[in-house]
């Protein structure tokens, strides 16, 4: 059976496995399919040097957040405070 | 020049992330961070009289952090057996007994330079960050920074993938054009 590939896709496309690989969450096939686009199509060329970029600069920077548990205890001891000092 | 108001109610929300980076780049202590943002919180909560409206909200809670951080360095510091112990912790056997000159440079360390760059960075991400709109922010902060995965997210703000990944690619975008014009 002859099967038939489509390595073509639209620059939505193209944008949303770009913004899916800065996550590690595309497949080889997306991959693919995605620098195979980028070979002619400048404006998503573009883009994915930006959002590349964008994912580096994050991880060089190193920026961390509290979790959601911690960060939810804080705020519960911060409320309180807050109701002591009578503020709304 | 406007006067800036205090609006307590939504410090946590607005400048807890900010706050924790500024700690976590001097402690290097999750837990020790976290008491001191709280700390900074309840300072700022208990001294909201002396606020004068001349800088901003940020700033302010800034300032007050960073009396934390050195009161917090005072303190691991006044204690002179503490000190030494931290220096001599280097498990290292085969350069024990070398003088303690010879380990002081480690050409694996991050540089001043470095670290000062980074902490700038940091600093530039979180203020576009702070310019995207709120859910945005949100949804980008915690795919991005947190590393919370897509289902999970999806689960609990109720939406659908498709709708976190429209929503991340606009934040992106709006992110790349925002470091682009200020930090590149």
């Amino acid at each position: 059976m002859k099967m038939k590939l489509k390595i073509m896709m639209p620059c939505s496309e193209a944008a949303h496995i770009c913004d899916k690989s800065q996550y590690n969450e595309s497949s080889v096939w997306e991959k693919i399919k995605l620098h195979a686009h980028i070979l002619y199509c400048l404006t998503c060329s573009n883009y994915v040097k930006a959002n590349n970029k964008l994912s580096l600069l994050i991880k060089k920077s190193q920026i961390t957040c509290l979790d959601k548990k911690n960060k939810e205890s804080l705020k519960i001891n911060f409320q309180k405070a807050l109701k002591d000092a009578g503020i709304k | 020049m406007p006067k800036h108001v205090l609006n307590p109610n939504k410090w946590i929300d607005l400048y807890i992330d900010y706050l924790f980076n500024y700690t976590i780049s001097r402690v290097n202590n999750r837990d020790i961070a976290q008491d001191l943002v709280q700390e900074t919180f309840l300072a700022g909560l208990k001294s909201m009289k002396n606020f004068k409206g001349e800088a901003t909200e940020r700033t302010w809670l800034i300032s007050i952090l960073k009396r934390k951080i050195i009161d917090y360095y005072r303190k691991i510091n006044s204690n002179k057996g503490k000190a030494e112990v931290r220096i001599t912790s280097n498990n290292d056997t085969e350069t024990e007994g070398d003088w303690l000159q010879n380990r002081v440079a480690d050409p694996f360390d991050k540089t001043a330079e470095d670290t000062l760059q980074n902490e700038e960075l940091g600093n530039a991400i979180f203020n576009c960050l702070s310019k995207l709109p709120k859910k945005q922010a949100k949804i980008f902060r915690m795919k991005t920074i947190e590393g919370i995965e897509t289902e999970d997210i999806c689960n609990e703000l109720e939406i659908t993938p498709s709708n976190l990944w429209v929503i991340i690619h606009r934040a992106r975008t709006a992110m790349a054009l925002c470091l682009k014009e200020n930090w590149f």
